[in-house]
């Protein structure tokens, strides 16, 4: 969901029989629940699909402080402004913690970065929207971190150690981030003139589909998922994730006195489930190939950012050469 | 950034307990690998104390050296305390 349909580059799964003994010593480890380290052999294919993975997922991180870092100067309050810098300092944080993990995998930090700001690699879909209002801020921890943390719970179990340790450290810092989204929401909603009840319900009708589509396609249209999952690098299913959110949402949801823009959810007694509407998949694949409503915005604020640094990060190398030079004169 | 060294990030979470490996973080020099992990590691007072190693100056056993490094241990039962039987009476020892 922070990374939608990643390529695992295999065509059909392999039996055992058809492996090579370096690739079943592999998958028998996978199938124990034995983690997978750095140092492991591990397949080739496995490798390549976990540096997308991850890199995709910690790009959404870096990506995702572009929809908050927007209401950073119009927050309300002072209170509600150290919040939500300390929350976007931690989405910073997540997706350092995550290209760490990457890089145990033999990958580069720098390299990864330079394919999404050549707009080669992905991130998730649902920073591609605007942030339009303050309850934005409220929905967007409520609904998108929330949708996240039902991913993220699920992948501390990932099969690759580092990725896996990486991601109970990000669950432990997610529901501070999903009480403090959904605390705007309801204070707005308890206190709130009219038109602050308003906004409130506008910023759920504008996320609540972008926020489904986080889980990706459907199982039957995700041809990945089958090896991600045989690898256990997934775990449960776009469908399973989407519905395990669906199904805790909307209790906060009636709890808010708010609604979701779904003619067609409705709870249903038989399997313990709610029903939901289609998802307008053409929006989706629209904005994970560049064409949803802020990519090109949120591509160049990142390539600025990289640009107009670029002499800080220039001046720590001088700085550090200067002082090493200083320390073997004085030696 | 390719003159920016990586550092493994170890955290002592609490008085009496030992460091903990947690992370690796870039930097240009010491000080700033320093400085970052603290950023990066230890924003919900997670540690007391941090060290940061360069990366490339950790000698870590091979994977495909376990049986080697690690085998002539599964053997020896008799390092282990449950190896020796005592008699009830004797109690706790």
């Amino acid at each position: 969901m922070y990374a939608q349909m990643v390529d695992t580059g295999t065509k059909r799964l392999k039996t055992l029989e058809e492996m090579s003994p370096e690739e079943r010593d592999f998958q028998e480890k996978v199938d124990a629940e034995t983690k997978i380290e750095a140092k492991n052999w591990m397949p080739d294919a496995y490798r390549k699909t976990l540096v997308r993975q991850i890199s995709q997922h910690a790009h959404s991180e870096i990506v995702g402080m572009l929809p908050e870092g927007n209401w950073v100067t119009r927050a309300p309050t002072l209170k509600r402004k150290l919040q939500l810098m300390a929350k976007i300092q931690d989405e910073a944080g997540h997706g350092l913690y995550l290209y760490s993990a990457m890089e145990t995998l033999g990958a580069d930090r720098d390299d990864e970065i330079q394919k999404l700001h050549d707009g080669k690699a992905k991130y998730s879909s649902i920073f591609n929207y605007p942030t339009l209002n303050w309850a934005d801020m409220g929905a967007v921890g409520w609904l998108v971190d929330g949708a996240a943390i039902v991913n993220q719970v699920v992948l501390q179990r990932t099969s690759y150690g580092p990725y896996s340790r990486a991601m109970v450290r990000i669950c432990k810092e997610e529901s501070f981030h999903q009480r403090q989204g959904y605390q705007i929401l309801l204070d707005l909603m308890r206190e709130g003139t009219q038109a602050q009840k308003d906004m409130v319900q506008d910023a759920i009708n504008r996320l609540w589909w972008p926020s489904l589509m986080m889980f990706g396609p459907h199982d039957d249209e995700s041809p990945n998922s089958q090896q991600s999952m045989v690898w256990k690098i997934k775990r449960k299913s776009n469908d399973e994730l989407r519905q395990m959110f669906i199904d805790q949402t909307i209790p906060q949801l009636e709890f808010l006195g708010c609604t979701v823009p779904d003619p067609d959810l409705k709870w249903n007694e038989e399997t313990g489930h709610y029903d939901f509407g289609a998802i307008n998949w053409k929006e989706f694949y629209d904005v994970l190939n560049g064409n949803g409503p802020c990519n090109h915005e949120r591509i160049a604020t990142r390539r600025k950012a990289i640009d107009e640094g670029a002499w800080v990060r220039e001046a720590a190398v001088a700085y550090a050469a200067k002082q090493k030079h200083r320390a073997a004169e004085a030696a | 950034m390719a003159e920016w060294r990586l550092y493994e990030v170890f955290v002592r979470s609490k008085h009496g307990l030992n460091h903990k490996h947690v992370g690796s973080v870039h930097a240009a020099d010491n000080e700033m690998a320093m400085e970052n992990a603290r950023e990066l590691y230890t924003r919900r007072s997670e540690g007391v104390s941090i060290w940061v190693v360069p990366s490339d100056t950790i000698t870590a056993s091979a994977s495909d050296e376990k049986e080697i490094l690690f085998d002539p241990s599964e053997d020896k039962v008799y390092r282990h305390a449950s190896f020796y039987k005592l008699p009830d009476e004797v109690g706790h020892m």
